[in-house]
Formats: structure tokens, C-alpha cells, sequence
């Protein structure tokens, strides 16, 4: 049939072939040309403008340095990039990840360049470390603003229908009510669309500030496997919470197909009045009309005690050096100069400032959008708790389809709080914690 | 591949003689790669599935992984699903694309293009119909909506009402997967000597009639290709579905492909090892007793 001639060819040229892309691999993977500097981010709007400025001003101190800003998707496919890039050792020269519980995932004592000895971290604040330490060792530096989980709001309704920012979930569900009673708007807005189900898991992860004021000891028992969600009341208030704004009939018609920046939009025009949702939203709203920003509230979700109304903090994410890179010097020079003085005031210029800085030395400045200034108030009177991934590595992958759940009336609270407690199970089991 | 093997017996045993021809290196190049691209990793995804894994390495853990797989709450409506999902996307993908090649293989104008018109789906990137199916199903400003409201009924939530996302998906995958099917029986049809239909012609049959005794029994061979390679697509199907619902709303449309995803991005490597497993041994236990009886049947006739 064939002679063995073209077939040899043939052979000879996919070994070639398999040479080649075996040598192009090998240089796309090295990453470390002379004098370039890479670092992985994530490729949501806020973090896209604060790495710029960062960028930007630092090069601008060091002309012979070039930063590149690679691109990777948010949520679980990102986490997913990561933990495959550091276990291949293929990852950029910094990158830029989640602090808390996303942080401990990645087994930052055998990928991570430990940081605690470098001086440039006494800057940062004790509360950050916390979120990025594992045992003695330090692994993050600060980029961005402390975010707050609660709900934003429409100022412009709320004035319209004389309407005052509710401290407890009563006052939250009777102001829903009026809003629905008015009829121009949704009372609350979700958004379960294509990538967006993440923003249906609000409810409960910002609810962490009532659940702690309940139970002090919540974040310890959780992790130690002796308080569950389904069996604290306090815990399955948030799971309770979505369901009755969904069965109230308190949602957006097309929650089941809106998208995250569709919802935005709905809020800043008005569609919908409530907002569960993380102050980095806030940048996204910027970056499609700077105007709108003044037109945007902010209070944290709501629990029963009026007296104890406080917000449930998120740290911001952070810089870390994995342990892959091979010329570390001018990695450590550019995390110097993020936790540092100029770096805060590079951060200010190049983005909207969204919240208080995690740098010793760094203020806000005065003029910053009416959320940001409500979202200051919290920090300025004390009222505030870290959500539950900076206090327990335990967090359930499964948590936004649960919660989409909930909200869709597909699953009841209780059933859905019980689901929750088996989910995390595993992600215990996989970290080896004691008593899972 | 397939309709090798499903040919008869006969045929089979005078390739086994021309195997003799080729002397066993020619064999060794496929086999190399075979061996290292597939069994290889097979086997490893076997001893994977026994492990925690994670960043910090492998923990040899029995048969914990497959006691977590089997206790998922959501696992069960996943099998379901999987089950429905083949067995829709397969049965219609039989009719339809039987239908079709009948359709196509008679004395119509432009068959040529229309032929070619009907394979061009199988042709687009799965992704990229998935993408293009979510915004044409979009619920408000969906253009299979907006044209059911013209003529003034209102459409469901195609991928967002939980009892119907599945079946929409497995209706994408039929448009997308049907042309194949066609193909498959088109050659089925033109295969059928014109005798037959002379002799029956002799004897008055209609065309109905035609259809009935000659045309659907002789294309059992095509028939039973299409179904081993329909309900294996269906049962493992993963790529339409992440692109569309990412398994949503909540786990509504979750199959056993995307439950096990879900837990590899979530990094338990080895628990979606063990689902892997779990899901090669299932599509096994199905298809090799089906398959066996299809061939088996034919050998008979």
C-alpha cells in the first residue's frame, strides 16, 4: 500500500514538529527576561486600575524595569489557574490572589516565599497579617482598600419614598415592602446569570458581624467541626434571610438570567433599589459611568439589634512572591515599594479610593463617594468583623449554587444550610483539619 | 472505528488474514502513543482516585474518595440527569437524523446544499454554539422569545426555569450532533442495493410501505452506530452544558461530568479522580452489554 519512504519523512517531521513546540514551551515557561517583571492578576476592573497605578508609578521610579500584568479569570476557574501554575512551577514572578481562606489553599508553606523577615512588612497593619500568615509565616502584601460586604443602595429611591437606612432586618424587610408597595422598582436586586451566581452567596457571607455579635465562638467551632450552619440559629439566619426576599416576591423579575454588571446597572438606574453586594463594586460602577457613584449608598446587611448594626469586613487581596521565581531581588523591590507610603498614594491617584488602607501612614483622602464615607463610618466606630474566610479556612465550594437555590425557591433555608454543612466537609477533609 | 467492528463476522476473519501483511513495528508508533497519551494516564487516574491529593502532595486514603463521591447530595439528580440527557440527545438524534436521510437521500432540489447545510452545526466549536444558544435563550431579550412574542405567546425560561434547563441544553446538543447522525444514515440509505425497491415496485408497494420493510430494516447497522455513538457523547457530556448553565440553576442541570469538574476546580484532585473512575466504569457497564447485543442482532439477521 504505502512505501515506507513518505512515512519516514513524515516521522522525521513530527519529531521535528515535537522538538519545536517542546523548545517554544520551554521559553514561554522561563518568563524571567532581563529586566521584566511579571505578575498574574485577575481581570476584574478594580484590581486591573490599582495594579496599573502600582505599575505605572513604579516603573515610572525605575525606568530600566518593565512590569507586564498578565490576565486570568476571577472566581473558581482562576483559583484553578493558580493552584495548577504553582504546582507546575509555572508562575509569574508575583501574582496576585485572594487572601483568608483561598490563600490556604494554595499550601503557601511549600509554594510561597515566606515574607515575615523583610522589613518592609512592618507597615502593614496587624489585621492584615492575620489574613495572610500561616503559622509564623507571612506570605501577602496589601494591594487595594478594606472592603465591606452589605447592600447597596439607591440614594435617589430612597429619598423619594422618605426612607431611612435600616439597622435591623425587620426595618430592611419593611423598606423592601414600600419600595414593592411604590411599584416603579425591585426592592432587591439578584443576579444569577451566566458567571454571576457567585453574587447570590451575599446573604450569607456578609451576614458574619451578626452571626459573630450571636455567637462569639462561631468562627472557632465551625472549624473545629462543633457549630454547623444548619444548628446555630444565627449562622442560618443568612440561608432564611434570601429565602424570604424571594418568597416575598421582593426580587427582580429576571434575577434567574441578569448578569453581576447587568445588576449593576439596574441599581444605578433605579430598576432595583437593594444591592447585596462587596464595596469593590463600587469600581465597576465607576468604570461605566464616574457619575453614578454619587448616586450609590451603602449599609451593612442588617441583623436583629439596631444598637449593634456593623459590617462584615473582607481584607483586600494581596501580592504574593511564589517560591518558582528564580531572580527574587527585583520581585522583593517591587513589594517594597507596594507596602510602602507611595505606594498607597500611586493606589489613590491611578484609582477611586473605596476604604481604608492596610499601610501604616496611609489616609483616605477627603473626598471620596457617599458609600465609600458610609463605609467609613463602620471602621470609624469599631463596628466591624472579618468575614468568615479570614477567621476559618473552612469554605464550602458549592456555596453559590446553594444559594442560587435559595433564592430561585428551588431549596428550602433549612435544607440548603444542611446541604452547606456537608459541603464543607471536604474542603476540611482535603486541608487534613483536626476533627473532620 | 465503530462500523469496523459492527460489520459481520465474515468480513472480519479476511481482514485478520491481511493483518499478516504488516510486520509489528508498523503497529508500534499508534501503540507508542497510545500507551503514553491514554493507558498511561488511565492508570494513574486509577491510583489518583485512592489519594488525597493536593498541593502538598498525595495521601493514600483507600476507598475514602469514592464514599464522599457517592455521598454528594447533588450526585443522585446528577446521574439522573446524565441518564435523561443521553437518552434524550440519542433517541431524537436517531429519529431525526433518520428522518433527515430520508429526506435527504430522495429527489429533492438543491440536495447537495441541503446536505451540506445540515452537517455544518457539527462543524462549530461546541463553545461557541453553547455561548450563542445562551443569548438566543436569554429569557427577556432572547431572540427565541422575542419571536414567540410576536406571535404572541410568552416563552419559558429556557435555561433558567430549573425543569426545563436540561432539556433545552439536550436540544442544543441535537441541533449540534444530528448532522453527524445524518451523515452516518445517509450512508446507511445509499447503501441499500436499488433492487429491493425495484422488486417492491414489481409488487405495488408504496412508498410508506417501502420505507417500512426495506428502507428501516436494512439500516439497522447504521442505526445501532448512530446509537453507540450518541448515548456515549450524551452520557459523558460535559462541554455543552458548562458553556450554557455551568450545571445551573443551583445543580438543576448538573451531570455526573460537571458535578466531577466542579470538584476538580475546587481543587479535590483526588475525589474527581474517583468520580472519574465511578463515571468510566458506568458508561462502560452500559455500553459494552449494548453494544454487544446491537452486533449480536446483526449477526443474527
Amino acid at each position: 500500500m504505502f512505501s515506507t519512504q513518505p512515512l519516514r519523512r513524515s516521522a522525521a517531521g513530527a519529531a521535528a514538529a515535537l522538538t519545536a513546540g517542546l523548545a517554544l514551551t520551554g521559553c514561554s515557561t522561563g518568563g524571567d527576561d532581563e529586566g521584566t517583571l511579571n505578575i498574574l492578576i485577575d481581570n476584574s476592573e478594580a484590581t486591573g486600575q490599582l495594579m496599573q497605578a502600582l505599575a505605572d508609578a513604579y516603573t515610572e521610579a525605575h525606568p530600566d524595569v518593565e512590569i507586564e500584568l498578565e490576565l486570568r479569570p476571577g472566581g473558581t476557574e482562576g483559583d484553578n489557574i493558580v493552584k495548577t501554575r504553582l504546582q507546575t512551577g509555572d508562575m509569574t514572578d508575583l501574582f496576585f490572589y485572594n487572601s483568608g481562606s483561598l490563600l490556604q489553599a494554595l499550601a503557601p508553606d511549600q509554594t510561597l516565599v515566606d515574607l515575615a523577615g523583610e522589613s518592609y512588612m512592618d507597615v502593614v497593619t496587624d489585621t492584615f497579617k492575620d489574613g495572610v500568615s500561616a503559622g509564623d509565616a507571612l506570605y501577602g502584601v496589601p494591594v487595594g482598600h478594606a472592603v465591606g460586604g452589605g447592600v447597596l443602595y439607591n440614594l435617589a429611591a430612597y429619598e423619594e419614598l422618605g426612607l431611612e437606612v435600616p439597622t435591623t432586618w425587620d426595618a430592611f424587610m419593611a423598606n423592601n415592602q414600600a419600595i414593592l408597595d411604590a411599584g416603579s422598582a425591585a426592592p432587591v436586586i439578584q443576579t444569577y446569570g451566566t458567571e454571576s451566581a457567585w453574587t447570590s452567596q451575599l446573604f450569607i457571607l456578609a451576614d458574619n458581624y451578626n452571626v459573630l455579635a450571636a455567637e462569639p465562638d462561631w468562627a472557632d467551632e465551625y472549624t473545629a467541626n462543633e457549630a454547623h450552619f444548619a444548628d446555630t440559629p444565627a449562622a442560618a439566619a443568612g440561608f432564611e434571610h434570601l429565602q424570604e426576599v424571594s418568597e416575598a416576591g421582593f426580587l427582580n423579575e429576571d434575577f434567574a438570567s441578569l448578569t453581576y454588571s447587568e445588576g449593576l446597572a439596574a441599581l444605578v438606574a433605579g430598576e432595583g433599589v437593594h444591592y447585596p453586594m462587596l464595596t469593590t463594586a463600587l469600581t465597576e460602577i465607576e468604570a461605566t459611568d464616574p457619575e453614578a457613584l454619587e448616586g450609590i449608598g451603602f449599609f451593612a446587611l442588617p441583623g436583629t439589634d439596631a444598637a449593634n448594626a456593623g459590617l462584615t469586613t473582607w481584607l483586600p487581596a494581596a501580592l504574593y512572591l511564589p517560591q518558582s521565581t528564580e531572580d527574587q531581588g527585583p520581585a522583593q523591590d517591587f513589594l517594597a515599594f507596594v507596602a510602602s507610603v507611595e505606594g498607597c498614594e500611586a493606589q489613590s491617584a491611578g484609582a477611586t479610593v473605596l476604604g481604608p488602607y492596610f499601610i501604616d501612614g496611609c489616609a483616605v483622602p477627603e473626598d471620596v463617594p457617599p458609600a465609600v464615607t458610609q463605609l467609613q463610618a463602620y471602621f470609624d466606630a469599631g463596628l466591624t468583623a472579618p468575614a468568615l474566610e479570614f477567621l476559618s479556612p473552612v469554605k464550602g465550594p458549592a456555596l453559590e449554587q446553594i444559594t442560587v437555590e435559595v433564592g430561585s425557591g428551588i431549596r428550602s433555608a433549612a435544607d440548603a444550610a444542611a446541604l452547606y454543612d456537608e459541603d464543607v466537609k471536604k474542603q476540611a477533609q482535603q486541608l487534613g483539619l483536626e476533627g473532620w | 472505528m465503530t462500523t469496523t467492528a459492527l460489520a459481520p463476522p465474515r468480513r472480519r476473519t479476511r481482514r485478520a488474514g491481511h493483518r499478516g501483511h504488516y510486520p509489528l513495528w508498523f503497529y508500534l508508533p499508534a501503540g507508542v502513543v497510545y500507551g503514553v497519551l491514554f493507558i498511561v494516564p488511565t492508570i494513574a487516574s486509577f491510583y489518583f482516585a485512592f489519594t488525597r491529593w493536593n498541593m502538598s502532595g498525595t495521601e493514600f486514603i483507600g476507598f475514602e474518595n469514592f464514599a464522599l463521591f457517592f455521598s454528594e447530595p447533588y450526585l443522585f439528580q446528577g446521574l439522573v440527569n446524565t441518564f435523561v440527557y443521553g437518552l434524550l440527545t440519542s433517541g431524537l438524534k436517531v429519529v431525526l437524523g433518520m428522518l433527515l436521510a430520508v429526506f435527504l437521500t430522495s429527489e429533492i432540489i438543491a440536495r447537495g446544499y441541503l446536505r451540506s447545510v445540515m452537517f455544518f452545526p457539527t462543524l462549530v466549536s461546541t463553545v461557541g454554539v453553547g455561548i450563542t444558544f445562551t443569548v438566543l435563550m436569554d429569557p427577556g431579550d432572547g431572540l427565541i422569545n422575542q419571536a414567540l412574542a410576536a406571535v404572541g405567546v410568552a416563552g419559558p425560561g429556557w435555561l433558567t426555569d430549573p425543569d426545563l434547563a436540561l432539556i433545552s441544553v439536550a436540544l442544543v446538543d441535537v441541533w449540534k450532533g444530528v448532522g453527524l447522525a445524518t451523515l452516518i444514515y445517509i450512508a446507511g440509505v445509499v447503501a441499500i442495493p436499488q433492487e429491493y425497491f425495484e422488486a417492491a415496485k414489481v409488487d405495488g408497494a408504496t412508498a410508506f410501505q417501502n420505507l417500512r420493510h426495506i428502507t428501516l430494516p436494512l439500516l439497522r447497522p447504521a442505526t445501532a452506530t448512530v446509537i453507540v455513538l450518541s448515548l456515549i457523547g450524551g452520557l459523558r457530556s460535559f462541554d455543552l452544558i458548562w458553556a450554557m448553565t455551568q450545571g445551573g440553576p443551583g445543580f438543576t442541570s448538573d451531570v455526573v461530568a460537571s458535578v466531577i469538574f466542579k470538584q476538580y476546580q475546587a481543587g479535590f484532585w483526588g475525589l474527581s479522580s474517583a468520580g472519574n473512575v465511578v463515571l468510566f466504569l458506568l458508561v462502560a457497564a452500559l455500553m459494552v452489554p449494548l453494544y454487544w447485543k446491537l452486533n449480536r442482532k446483526e449477526v443474527e439477521q
